[in-house]
């Protein structure tokens, strides 16, 4: 049956798609040089589906959708309005790019990416779960390698998708055994299937396992995070940046759903947490420790976002509802300021077609706009008040302590330091440093208008996050509360 | 009827062989083929699982009848990918297409 409360679960999802199916009608009729408007159509189409979802789709007490394949609440609502304001910035910072800027495909496959992504905060089934998680990846894979001229391009387009599939399969026969043992997909049912006791611990294991697999490399945590220095560092930035934010978040929704809905039983939970939190710490490690010699600004935030997911996942470690909370409240403030930190790239590169962090030398006097962006991006990712990073760390560290891994936030606290150091080494090449000539007057950067508001808006949702941060993380919290 | 335990081995054979296929072999298409056999593997599970339990509940069919799709998908643009490499490279395998590294 199709009902209201069924339309308005799906109410983003429908929008998101008229936007798409607008930018394939109108722009075939723009001539060539307006065809980059298409990025505006695009941004403010998702801005336009934003408020009206936000209007017209607020979920009340969960529900069931559609024969069970969807869960209707707050999780997935702020999750989708998280992708959805990503997917506008990602947009507007496609605009101004040499290859994906006029092309309206390359919009419609952020768009398609985002319908999956969005499907998959919500996915209350594991059917529904992998073609969403499909949905998702496949675009981004065309994105990646969209720029057939570019060897980096190519080459990053093709190794995302070596490791997507393999590590989607290995997780879907994961699933299948799942389906096998219990004889249901539905994840809400699983959790009475796994209550029973009918499966062994040590198989049980083995399918987590083989589930982790996958998502771990959508989050991209150690052992499975090698695709991400080299397919940032190809793709087109923006594309970059949405990778490292709105798909890494998705792979969160996923995890903090499945995990926390369906094996939270205390004989499993405990295998798959300890697990989790070994990983937490060798993600926060290694991320930290490989980002330190990195030259090119793209693979340092690639590194630098390995750390993050350490940081992000002892919030799932910790499976209370401050935990999933302090999860949520983690990826709000890191997509808005891994975003701006691409975003910045992209300015930068754009402007110059340098990307190594020696050439930002003097960047604060050839734009001091610029330089402050970067300097809040930069000083959030480190963790410093008054930005979002500081509060999220706070929260995630709290939510660590609170469920007992003390030395899990030790850990995270002393790689903090760490990554201090090349988030500020880069900040010394763009304050204290001049460029060989001293002259930086003569090289202005100009910012372009969809720039200017991509990241100005960024900049103040960063410094927004890190101040009032009430509100976010109640909405947070809110959506957290729905997986207890 | 042949037990079930015979279609579980037998699928994670055929998983096993492609994971290896797909993490030796040096040629594009063939870790491609490779990735192929292990989805092939999910789809053997899915409708033997599907048989030996309740067969009124067509979930597993389903299930498999989405795998297939997506496989398809999947393969269309890892095609696409692999000649778009072998357009700017010259070259289908693994270990020259080395740009992008620590």
């Amino acid at each position: 049956m199709f009902t209201s409360i069924s339309f308005a679960s799906i109410l983003p999802e429908i929008l998101i798609l008229i936007v798409g199916m607008l930018v394939l009608i109108i722009e075939p009729f723009w001539k060539e040089e307006k065809r980059r408007n298409v990025g505006w159509l695009t941004a403010g189409g998702l801005f336009a589906a934003m408020l009206i979802s936000f209007l017209a789709g607020q979920p009340g007490a969960p529900t069931s959708a559609l024969g069970g394949m969807i869960r209707f609440d707050w999780l997935g609502f702020f999750f989708k309005m998280l992708f959805m304001f990503a997917g506008a910035a990602t947009a507007l910072l496609m605009m101004d790019h040499e290859q994906l800027g006029k092309r309206g495909e390359a919009y419609l496959l952020l768009l398609a990416s985002l319908i999956g992504m969005n499907l998959m905060a919500v996915s209350s089934d594991l059917i529904m779960l992998f073609l969403a998680i499909e949905t998702a990846s496949i675009p981004l894979y065309a994105l990646a390698g969209f720029m057939l001229g570019d060897d980096k391009s190519t080459e990053a387009g093709f190794k995302y998708l070596l490791f997507g599939i393999l590590t989607t399969t290995i997780m879907l026969y994961g699933f299948s055994l799942v389906f096998g043992f219990s004889g249901t997909t539905d994840i809400y049912q699983l959790a009475e299937m796994f209550r029973v006791g009918a499966i062994a611990p040590l198989a049980a294991f083995g399918i987590l396992a083989l589930i982790l697999v996958g998502i771990g490399f959508k989050v991209a945590f150690v052992p499975f995070h090698f695709w991400a220095p080299d397919v940032y560092e190809g793709s087109p930035t923006p594309v970059a940046g949405f990778l490292s934010t709105a798909s890494k978040a998705a792979g969160y929704a996923v995890l903090l759903r499945l995990f926390f809905i369906a094996f939270p039983e205390p004989s499993l939970s405990a295998s798959w947490t300890t697990t989790l939190a070994i990983i937490a710490a060798i993600s926060m490690i290694v991320g930290n420790l490989l980002a330190l010699p990195q030259t090119n600004i793209k693979r340092l935030l690639a590194y630098s976002s390995i750390a993050h997911t350490g940081y992000t996942l002892i919030g799932v470690v910790a499976l209370t509802q401050l935990g999933a909370a302090s999860v949520v409240f983690y990826l709000a403030a890191y997509i808005l300021t891994n975003l701006l930190a691409f975003g910045i790239a992209m300015a930068f590169s754009k402007a110059t077609g340098l990307e190594n962090i020696q050439d930002y030398a003097g960047m604060s006097r050839r734009s001091p706009w610029l330089g402050l962006m970067m300097l809040t991006a930069f000083l959030s990712l480190t963790g410093m008040p008054p930005f979002g990073g500081f509060v999220a760390k706070v929260v995630v560290f709290a939510a660590g302590i609170q469920a007992g891994y003390v030395w899990l936030v030790v850990l995270g606290v002393i790689t903090s330091v760490i990554g201090a150091y090349y988030y500020l080494n880069a900040l010394k090449f763009v304050y204290l440093y001049r460029m060989p000539n001293q002259d930086e007057e003569n090289h202005p950067i100009p910012l372009s208008r969809p720039y200017a508001i991509a990241l100005v808006a960024l900049t103040l949702g960063v410094i927004l996050i890190g101040t009032i941060f009430a509100p976010w993380f109640n909405w947070s919290d809110a959506g957290a509360l729905n997986l207890f | 009827m042949v037990p079930l335990s015979w279609y579980l081995i037998f699928s994670a054979a055929l998983f096993s062989i492609g994971l290896f296929g797909a993490l030796s072999r040096r040629n594009l298409v063939a870790i491609l083929l490779g990735i192929e056999l292990m989805l092939n593997s999910v789809n053997v599970n899915l409708v033997a699982f599907w048989r030996y339990g309740d067969v009124t509940n067509i979930t597993g069919q389903v299930f498999t009848i989405i795998v297939f799709a997506v496989a398809a998908a999947e393969v269309a643009v890892g095609l696409a990918l692999v000649i778009s490499v072998y357009r700017k490279r010259n070259t289908v395998i693994a270990d020259e297409i080395d740009m992008l590294k620590f």
